[in-house]
This record gives C-alpha cells, sequence and structure tokens, in this order.
C-alpha cells in the first residue's frame, strides 16, 4: 500500500515502531534490529525519492530546526530537504548569525528553542558531547548531525544504505577507512554501525592520525596504505583538515597524498569490484586523487549524497511520530 | 573558659596515641590551648568550671590539614570566597587549610598575602594559611621574593595549577629556596603534552571523541623534577599525584633518600576514568581521573607511605562552568566535604588503619609545611574534629556549605559524619548547625 499522504510503504516492516529512542544522539548505542530498521525505512524513502519524489504530509505543522553551530553545507541542506519532503517548516538558525556567538550558552539555547516549540531538532556542534547535552535540556527529539570528534550517526546510516544498496548487505564485508581516524566523528559512527551490522573494519593512517587504543574498538590498525587495502570490497576515504596537514600531524600535504591519497595504484590492492566513498567534502589531491573519485563505475560520493537525504526523511519520521516512552526510555 | 571532652576515643596520628572512649580520660582544654590529654585525667573528677563535651564514643582527633585548596579570593568569588570556603571547611571538620596562590591578582607579593590573612581573620572561622607563586605572575621564568614572602606567612612555594615548566627556572627556584628551608610545590604535567588534553587518554576518550592527556605528562615531569632535586638539594613536593609510574617514582626519589614527598586528592584514589561516563563535567578534573590500574597504584602508594598527604584539592566552580560541552567545562571539583569520609573509605576497606589515615590529613601536611596545628599535646592548639567514623551517609553536594556544588562523588555513599569542629577552642561547627 502506498499513499502519499502517509509515506512509503515498506515491505515486511512490524507495524510496531522497534526504535525506542527519543533521540538519534550515536550510533553506539543502537541494536543491529535499529539500525537494520533505519536502513530499511531509509530505503523505502530512497526510493520513494527516486520514483515519485512528491511531498509528504507526515511533518505538516511540524517543525524542524536546523541548529548549526560549526559550518555545514552539505548536511544542513540534506535536512533541509529532508523536513521540506516530509512537509515540515523547516528553519535553519546557522551560528554565525545567532547570539551562541555572543555568550549565549547551550542551555539558554536549549531554553529559547524549547519556547519555540519545535518538533525536532538537527544539531551539529563542535564540541564532542554537546549535542547530548542539549537533548537533556529540550522537549523534542534531536539528531546528532555531527558533534566535535565523537558521532556523526546519519553519515554512518547513509554510508551504509549506500553500501547495502550496490553490495545487498553489510554483513562479512571488509572495509578500510582511510584518513584522519583521530579527528573524525564519521569514522566512529561507521565503525560502530558497520561491526554491530556484522562487517569487519580496518583503518589506515598515519600513527599521528590514530587515536589512542584504537585497536580496543575492533578494528585492525594499518600504517601501510597497500597493505590495509588488501582485500577490502569498501574504501571509505575521511577528509583530512586543512589545519591539521601543514606539520603538527602529517609533515606536508606532498607527502600525506603519496602515502595515503587513493589513487589507482594503491587501489589496485582492494578487491577488484572494490567501491570507493568520502563523506565530501573532498580535498582533491590530498585524500583523493581526482580521476578516482570521479570513477563513475567505482566511486559512490554522487549516490552518499542522494542517500544522506533519504535517511534524514527516515530519522525525522521515527523521531517525530507519536511515540511513548517510559521514564527509563526518555533518558537514553 | 576550660571545655572537658569526655567519652571520646582520642586519637593523635603524631604521637600515636589511641585511646579507646570508655575511659575517665579525654581532652581538656582551656581557652585556645590543650592543656591536658590522656585516658585517666578526668580520675580525680572533672574541673568545676569546665564545660563538659560528651562524645558518646566518637573520635577526637586533630582537625584536618588540608594542605590544597582554592578559596578564589581575591577575583572570583563568585566561585567561592574565604568566608564561604572556610564555613565549608569546618563542616568537613578541616580546622586549617592552605590555599593556592593562583588567585587574580596571584599572591606573589606581600601585599596579597596579607590581604588573604585579614579576610581570614574576619571569617574568624578556619585556619587560613596561603602558599605564595615560585614566579612572578605565577606564569613567568623570574622568581619571587621568597624570603619576604615567607617572613610574610607564606607557608611554601607554589605556581597553583600550573606546572613550572621551565627546567631552569625550577632548578633556581629549588636552589634558593634552601636559603629559607622552603618547599617547592609542584603540579607536575609537562604542559606541552597535556595541551589540549581534557581527559584520561585511552579508549574512553577515543570513544567520547574527547582529546586525551597521556600518564606520561606526569612522569615526564616526575623525572624531570627528581633529576632537578638530585642535582640542586631542594625540597620538592608533588601534588596530586595520580598515576601508577608517578607513585613508582616518588618512591624510587625517597629510596635514593631525596627531599622528596607527595600528596593525592580523594578523586584519584576513590575514583577512576569511567566516573566521565556521557560527558559527565563534574568527573573533569586535573589530573585527569585515571585508569583502575593507576587507582590500585594510588591506595597502595599511600598504604605503604610513598604518598605522604591527602588534600581535597577543593576547586570550586560555579554552574555556568561546568553546564557546557566537556572540552568547554572548567576542570575542577568540590571537595572539602567529602575530605573526611572518603579518606575514610581507605580504612572501611582496609587499606589503612584510623590512625594512619588520619596521619595523612593531619599531622604529615602540617609537618610538611611546619603549621602550628595538626597534633593532639598539651600546650597545642585546641584544634579538634569529634566525627563518628561509621555513621552511613550520602554525599549529597546540593547540601554543601560551598559556593560550589559540583562532585564527582554526587550521590556516593559513604560512612563517616562530622560531628564538631573545633578551632583555637572554639567550636565553629557542629553536626546540628
Amino acid at each position: 500500500m502506498t499513499n502519499a499522504k502517509t509515506g512509503p510503504s515498506v515491505p515486511n516492516l512490524p507495524t510496531e515502531i522497534p526504535f525506542p529512542h527519543r533521540h538519534l544522539l550515536g550510533i553506539q548505542d543502537l541494536s543491529p534490529d535499529e539500525i537494520g530498521y533505519l536502513l530499511d525505512l531509509s530505503n523505502a524513502y530512497a526510493e520513494h525519492n527516486r520514483a515519485r519524489g512528491d511531498k509528504l504530509d507526515l511533518m505538516r505543522n511540524k517543525t524542524l530546526i536546523n541548529l548549526f553551530f560549526e559550518d555545514s553545507t552539505r548536511t544542513r541542506t540534506s535536512f533541509e530537504l529532508a523536513g521540506m519532503r516530509l512537509g515540515a517548516d523547516v528553519i535553519n538558525i546557522a551560528v554565525a548569525n545567532s547570539s551562541i556567538k555572543k555568550g549565549e550558552t547551550i542551555i539558554d539555547t536549549a531554553m529559547t528553542l524549547n519556547a519555540m516549540h519545535a518538533d525536532a531538532l538537527a544539531v551539529r556542534h563542535s564540541n564532542a558531547g554537546a549535542v547530548k547535552l542539549l537533548s537533556e535540556k529540550v522537549n523534542c527529539a534531536v539528531i546528532n548531525g555531527g558533534d566535535g570528534s565523537h558521532e556523526h550517526p546519519t553519515q554512518a546510516l547513509l554510508d551504509a544504505l549506500t553500501i547495502r544498496r550496490r553490495k545487498g548487505h553489510l554483513q562479512g564485508l571488509l572495509v578500510a577507512l582511510c584518513g584522519d581516524v583521530a579527528h573524525s566523528r564519521v569514522a566512529r559512527s561507521n565503525i560502530y554501525l558497520l561491526q554491530t551490522m556484522g562487517a569487519r573494519v580496518r583503518v589506515i593512517a598515519p600513527p599521528t592520525l590514530i587515536p589512542p587504543a584504537m585497536e580496543r574498538l575492533g578494528v585492525e590498525v594499518f600504517h601501510d596504505m597497500r597493505a590495509g587495502l588488501e582485500g577490502c570490497d569498501i574504501v571509505m576515504m575521511l577528509r583530512l583538515q586543512r589545519e591539521r596537514m601543514e606539520g603538527s600531524f602529517v609533515p606536508s600535504v606532498h607527502e600525506y597524498f603519496k602515502f595515503y591519497g587513493l589513487d589507482y595504484d594503491k587501489l589496485q590492492h582492494a578487491k577488484p569490484d572494490a567501491l570507493i566513498m568520502h563523506p565530501g567534502p573532498m580535498n582533491r589531491g590530498v585524500e583523493i586523487d581526482s580521476d578516482v573519485a570521479d570513477d563513475i563505475d567505482r566511486s559512490l560520493i554522487r549516490e552518499q549524497v542522494e542517500m544522506g537525504v533519504a535517511v534524514r526523511m527516515a530519522c525525522l519520521d521515527v523521531l517525530t511520530r507519536e511515540r511513548d516512552f517510559d521514564d527509563q526510555e526518555a533518558t537514553s | 573558659m576550660s571545655v572537658a571532652y569526655i567519652n571520646a576515643r582520642v586519637i593523635d596520628p603524631a604521637s600515636g596515641v589511641d585511646h579507646p572512649a570508655r575511659t575517665s580520660g579525654g581532652v581538656l582544654t582551656d581557652g585556645t590551648k590543650i592543656i591536658a590529654m590522656g585516658p585517666d585525667i578526668f580520675n580525680g573528677g572533672r574541673p568545676d568550671d569546665a564545660e563538659i563535651v560528651d562524645c558518646d564514643g566518637a573520635v577526637l582527633a586533630p582537625g584536618l590539614v588540608d594542605m590544597r585548596v582554592d578559596f578564589c579570593e581575591p577575583g572570583n568569588e563568585h566561585k567561592e570566597d574565604i568566608q564561604s570556603g572556610s564555613h565549608a571547611a569546618a563542616a568537613g571538620g578541616v580546622t586549617a587549610v592552605v590555599t593556592l596562590p593562583d588567585t587574580m591578582p596571584p599572591i606573589d607579593d606581600a601585599s596579597v598575602l596579607e590581604f588573604v590573612a585579614r579576610r581570614a581573620r574576619d571569617a574568624k572561622l578556619v585556619k587560613v594559611f596561603a602558599y605564595a607563586t615560585v614566579t612572578r605572575g605565577g606564569d613567568s621564568d623570574e622568581i619571587v621574593e621568597m624570603g619576604l614572602l615567607k617572613e610574610a606567612g607564606a607557608v611554601a612555594f607554589t605556581d597553583g595549577r600550573r606546572s613550572v615548566a621551565n627546567a631552569k627556572t625550577l632548578s633556581r627556584a629549588l636552589k634558593y629556596a634552601l636559603a629559607f628551608d622552603t618547599l617547592i610545590v609542584q603540579h607536575a604535567e609537562e604542559p606541552s603534552l597535556s595541551a589540549g588534553g581534557v581527559m584520561q587518554s585511552g579508549e574512553l576518550s577515543t570513544r567520547l571523541g574527547l582529546p586525551g592527556i597521556p600518564r606520561e605528562a606526569e612522569t615526564i615531569m616526575l623525572d624531570r623534577d627528581i633529576s632537578l632535586v638530585r642535582m640542586t638539594g631542594g625540597r620538592y613536593h608533588a601534588a596530586h599525584v595520580s598515576t601508577a609510574e608517578g607513585v613508582a617514582r616518588i618512591r624510587a626519589a625517597k629510596a635514593e633518600g631525596l627531599r622528596v614527598t607527595c600528596d593525592t586528592a580523594p578523586p584519584y584514589f576513590a575514583l577512576n576514568e569511567l566516573a566521565v561516563g556521557e560527558y559527565r563535567t563534574f568527573a573533569k578534573l586535573s589530573p585527569p581521573l585515571r585508569s583502575e590500574d593507576d587507582r590500585q597504584a594510588v591506595v597502595e602508594g599511600l598504604a605503604d607511605g610513598t604518598i605522604d598527604c591527602i588534600a581535597s584539592d577543593h576547586f570550586p566552580q560555579d554552574q555556568e562552568s561546568k553546564r557546557l560541552p566537556f572540552e568547554l567545562a572548567e576542570f575542577g571539583s568540590s571537595g572539602l566535604e567529602s575530605l573526611l569520609a572518603l579518606t575514610l573509605e581507605l580504612v572501611h576497606n582496609g587499606h589503612l588503619s584510623l590512625p594512619d589515615a588520619l596521619a595523612k590529613v593531619t599531622s604529615a601536611p602540617s609537618e610538611l609545611l611546619k603549621l602550628p596545628t595538626g597534633r593532639l599535646a598539651a600546650g597545642a592548639a585546641a584544634d579538634l574534629v569529634i566525627f563518628d567514623p561509621n555513621r552511613p551517609t550520602r554525599i549529597e553536594p546540593d547540601t554543601f556549605i560551598s559556593k560550589s556544588k559540583n562532585s564527582p562523588f554526587d550521590g556516593r555513599l559513604v560512612q563517616g559524619r562530622v560531628i564538631r569542629t573545633v578551632v583555637d577552642g572554639r567550636t565553629i561547627h557542629t553536626i546540628d548547625s
């Protein structure tokens, strides 16, 4: 049954929503069933967007506020579009124009937002844990749009959805995460999600970009990119922040690209059908060669962006439906 | 006016005295002094004019001497001031404190020292001693006027929460201090390694996405400092030692005969990094909470005497400084009012005898800093604490008298309750007040 007013049909989904969380703050606390449910629903939205793309009314009369304490075009636009496609009123608050820069605390911001009766907040902040702190003080659903070096759950979901649509499954895949793992929330959320869903994860980076006790997260650590890529099904590149390039973590861009930039030569060591991903925005010639990034047979980078909207529609949909929580769950 | 304290288990760690409660003895004070103590001093009857304080079997010990507190005055009176901090101390059974000099302005000349002394006299509660900075401004490479500051009352020298990072500066300070036989107290953390870090480096910091502080920040500084002590012959004290390796370094330095001592604080023997949980800023401390192995090594160091003293490390913060994302929140916690009960945990858990535990918070810091308090003896100041070491209680920061209500021990069940605090013969706190 497909009904444009109530959302896409999702075959074989339980009628009770198996997602007992008020917020989506990270992947670390999600079970395989919960992740699977979000991916199934996201896939249904992806199909809907491709087939008709007409606007739904699941969030009609509801408000989504995108609260971005850190600059973002891609993620904010993706949330914005997702909200609009569900029929929500969408407001963007960018930190540059807001009172946060004038010393208002995140708690004050939460109080202000409460008074506005938003139904969902998509929040990005440059400090780990800041989105959780905000979620404890607001009376609506909060989606973490990236908090410091902690988590970026919708990115991991869209990456997983992109992989699953190409490979048919996540179980048993060998995924390499390459680049600035130490400072990457994308890496952490992907590690948790891929492992929870039965994939194996390798991280490949110079030792200065590997955080302490990395192997305790259950990943294999490589400093030689060719060795690390051996046998991989997926090569996921991470963005190297400009401020980390010049001498503090790696000696130079030139040296980094030579040893850790993805080019066809290094890619040969992965499986012949290995696919390439990047959360964007890319530094061409720093972590990825332009030709590789644009290879239509192997690069999933454009599809990742497309799946991003579908995943955020699914998350907004699930978190803004009428649901009951007992007190325990409310704080989880 | 004399006071007879009866039915008390009298413990004086300095002399090894430990009398059971049910004797005809106790402690007799007159004015500001203890005039007699012992298990049989009231055999011939109590003085007619004495006020009788029946301790009902509780422990009577020297009032606690807390060698590391921050009363935030002058400069941050919204977090704590000498009056509120002194009240909190009294409630915690603490009769003497030593405040850190990193106030605004810092205690780097006699006038600020005199200001603190005057405010403490006005508060008329506990005895407030003060450190002066090692360096001018507490952050430079010029040493302060140690002789003049010592004459003005500075009990020792420390740059407080900052390390004296420059090796030449510290070596000169250690040497120069020899002329005045004074102690240099160091926050042992290599700043170039700890910079930007907010918690212990490891799996947890990686999972939380927080920048870490490796243990080596402490050991590198201790190694360097111990070498400088060997070179200069100076007297050196490492504050709040938190790592297993740090304890081992101090143990080795003592075995070598160097004049090295150290203290720790309750968070480092009673908590580990897991207290950070999901970004609990109350557990953001400097040095950071360490691993369980480190915690056990700190307990071991207390038990075998490597760690001489326990200080509360009372570092008050207001709500606004803590209700922030973890990286932005301030370091520090309110410690005065939980110091005794947490120290007693070491006794209840079988790591230390009661007199040995009390020594860490009375006679040991007092002797180290040459303070006129911290022991029970005829002629000594009547600075006393009476407490029930067994009474169960819960640490409830909301009931703290300190302006600072943030404690990483929030809700912890402990045993031990202060019943009465006496400074110079005058009761300044009772359990009912």
